[in-house]
């Protein structure tokens, strides 16, 4: 390895001492950019973590972190990994389980205390339930929130926005309002397998006219004419920032109306120049 | 009331009936969130019995600002900057661990000027931070001289700063590949000049005052002990764990950067106690102190950023002569890397403890999902067991000796 990243103990033999002390517990194990990841069966989690931590030759005496993704494609869409670390080995291996939204994680709080907080930041931030866990409560986010911010179909701006409201005198909750839309640049190529749908693009699907001039041999025009059936459009963009979402192109009309503002005073027109 | 009502209350009990006389019941207060000693935005909800601690349940995410949310959505030299907004008194450890995370998904090749630069910021950050944390460590149990002092070093180290980066605190400074700009051999000849003469004079100054000190003594010793097996259990990592006389500094251990050249000492308690946590941050600012003055010895001419054009920008001078710096300037700076797939784990020595980032990226220019291991979580959850049994006035030292931040703990 290059980079001058942390270098601890080699990797070689982990695997298979994993293997040796998990058995069947292990579905995969993957030695990625010198980093070693488990993928143990969600129902093992517990015994696994065990194996790991009094097996002599892995010893993995610390859990520092316990870090949730969420992809939702797959059919558990989440991963739990848990960071691991070997004080006397000096050596760092991570866990990973898949779940979903509803079948618990067996929690490991009876073997490192620390996994109680930890857990209890997957479940606030994805939803991810962990059996066992005696505190299972919100952490980070506000009291009485709704909803798990780091979810992929949550969007970044969230839902509502608070402000002192002086009517009211209190702190009120109101749904989000943004004065301009959320401005991102998808830079992928159109070499490189972006698939979009331009205006007009729609006409390259229609079968051409018989007989127009074509670089093709006479073979070739025969195999895709009875190949030929109406092209599909390409189904859905990489990305989320289709024009159809942040209204690109559309006219002002059919852009949603600015919120009104109170501190804006509206003038007679011809701008405050005149 | 008579007595069969109480017993059926559970107040009373036949064999015992002295309970049933007066109940005495513990009570609830809240500790912050707004309070001087909470070092930011804490709130600890404490059951007393009367003056001592029962339990503590430590409320945090009042400071939770989405960190990892928004990363997602910026590309990789984007995300940069929320790393100063972490732990905000020491961002350039921060920033540290980014920048390794992003260089070992990429495997790329730092050159030798810019490692000794990251590592000898690395260290003034080290340095002050510790400065703020002694300093108000002190302050909360009651001293106010040596925090003014602290503050001078600390005050130093931000004009630092701001002369390398341009900013004081959040200074933006490391860059996957290297280090943004070169150092001024003025600077660097000052901060020479500094370590030898007014960080020892000043620093000494204060801890002399403090390190003897009868009171502070009688405050710290035998505060909040925690044995080995519980610091390991609970996660610790940096001075706390150290303290508790396990000597693990991931410098030593894991290297990285050039940490492997450098010659330094892991100070560790005996006791594990609020004074063994004191007195370890103050041994580590003088090793700092050396590694500092290492880094100026050894210290190579050189690059201080990676030469591969498709990760680190060209100069502004480069790019006014050459059209292909011109297009990767501007790739760079709109669209920035792309990084292969993958995911690491990556933890460095932050002044605080081990600062991680899981970092998992899909080959996009922005990572899939960024985890920040926040040091402060894993500390101040011990701090039920920590403060248990303790007065209610422990808890400032015992907080003070932790070391929290809330911008890290809380993202």
């Amino acid at each position: 390895m290059r980079a001058p990243a942390p270098a601890y103990a080699s990797n070689d033999g982990v695997i298979d001492a994993a293997r040796a002390a998990l058995g069947g517990m292990l579905l995969d194990a993957v030695d990625h950019v010198g980093e070693v990841a488990l993928h143990v069966r969600r129902e093992d989690l517990y015994d696994a973590m065990i194996a790991l931590r009094d097996t002599p030759g892995l010893a993995y005496q610390q859990l520092m972190e316990i870090a949730g993704v969420d992809y939702p494609d797959r059919a558990e869409r989440f991963e739990v990994v848990y960071c691991m670390l070997s004080l006397t080995r000096n050596h760092r291996l991570r866990v990973h389980v898949a779940t979903d939204e509803e079948k618990p994680v067996p929690s490991v709080t009876d073997i490192w205390p620390v996994a109680g907080w930890l857990e209890r930041e997957v479940y606030d931030m994805y939803g991810v339930l962990f059996s066992g866990n005696p505190d299972l409560r919100r952490i980070l986010t506000d009291y009485g929130f709704r909803g798990h911010p780091q979810r992929k179909d949550f969007p970044l701006t969230g839902y509502v926005e608070l402000r002192y409201s002086e009517e009211a005198k209190r702190v009120v909750y109101e749904p989000v309002q943004l004065a301009q839309d959320f401005r991102t640049f998808d830079f992928m190529s159109p070499w490189e397998g972006a698939n979009y749908v331009l205006p007009g693009d729609e006409k390259g699907a229609l079968p051409q006219a018989k007989g127009a001039q074509t670089p093709l041999s006479a073979d070739a025009i025969a195999k895709a004419g009875a190949a030929q059936s109406p092209t599909q459009a390409p189904s859905e963009p990489k990305s989320t920032e289709s024009t159809a979402q942040t209204g690109i192109g559309k006219s002002e009309s059919d852009a949603t109306p600015k919120p009104a503002s109170p501190d804006v005073i509206p003038t007679k027109g011809g701008g405050q120049n005149q | 009331m008579s007595l069969y009502v109480e017993e059926l209350l559970g107040e009373a009990d036949a064999a015992d009936p002295t309970t049933g006389d007066v109940t005495i019941q513990n009570y609830t207060i809240n500790f912050g969130p707004q309070h001087p000693a909470a070092h930011g935005v804490l709130r600890l909800v404490m059951e007393l019995d009367g003056e001592i601690v029962e339990r503590v349940d430590p409320h945090v995410g009042l400071l939770h600002r989405g960190t990892e949310k928004l990363i997602e959505y910026k590309t990789y030299t984007q995300a940069l900057p929320y790393f100063d907004r972490l732990d905000y008194c020491s961002p350039l450890c921060m920033e540290h661990s980014w920048v390794l995370a992003v260089e070992k998904l990429l495997d790329l090749e730092v050159p030798e000027r810019a490692q000794y630069l990251r590592v000898f910021f690395a260290e003034l950050t080290r340095i002050s931070n510790h400065m703020l944390n002694l300093g108000s460590h002190v302050m909360d149990v009651g001293a106010m001289t040596p925090n003014l002092w602290l503050f001078e070093i600390r005050e130093d180290c931000m004009n630092f700063f701001e002369r390398v980066s341009g900013a004081r605190m959040h200074s933006n400074y490391f860059r996957p590949g290297g280090v943004h700009q070169d150092a001024p051999l003025k600077l660097l000849a000052d901060i020479g000049d500094w370590l030898d003469t007014r960080l020892p004079r000043l620093f000494e100054d204060a801890i002399s005052l403090v390190a003897d000190n009868r009171i502070f003594k009688q405050r710290n010793v035998d505060i909040a002990v925690v044995s080995r097996d519980d610091a390991i259990k609970w996660g610790f990592s940096g001075p706390m764990i150290r303290g508790s006389g396990i000597a693990w500094d991931l410098r030593k251990s894991q290297p990285y950067d050039v940490y492997a050249k450098m010659d330094f000492d892991v100070p560790v308690g005996t006791r594990g106690d609020c004074y063994d946590r004191f007195m370890v941050r103050v041994e580590e600012v003088r090793q700092s102190a050396r590694i500092m003055k290492q880094c100026l010895r050894d210290m190579p001419e050189g690059p201080i950023a990676s030469l591969d054009r498709k990760v680190v920008p060209p100069k502004r001078g480069e790019m006014k002569q050459s059209m292909e710096a011109l297009i990767h300037h501007f790739k760079l700076y709109t669209e920035g890397f792309h990084v292969p797939a993958g995911d690491v784990y990556v933890a460095t020595e932050s002044p605080k403890g081990e600062f991680g980032v899981y970092l998992v990226a899909d080959g996009s220019n922005k990572p899939y999902r960024c985890k920040i291991r926040p040091t402060a979580f894993s500390h101040l959850q011990a701090m039920d067991f920590m403060a248990k049994g303790h007065m209610l006035a422990d808890t400032t030292a015992i907080l003070g000796a932790m070391d929290i931040v809330f911008g890290e703990c809380d993202r």
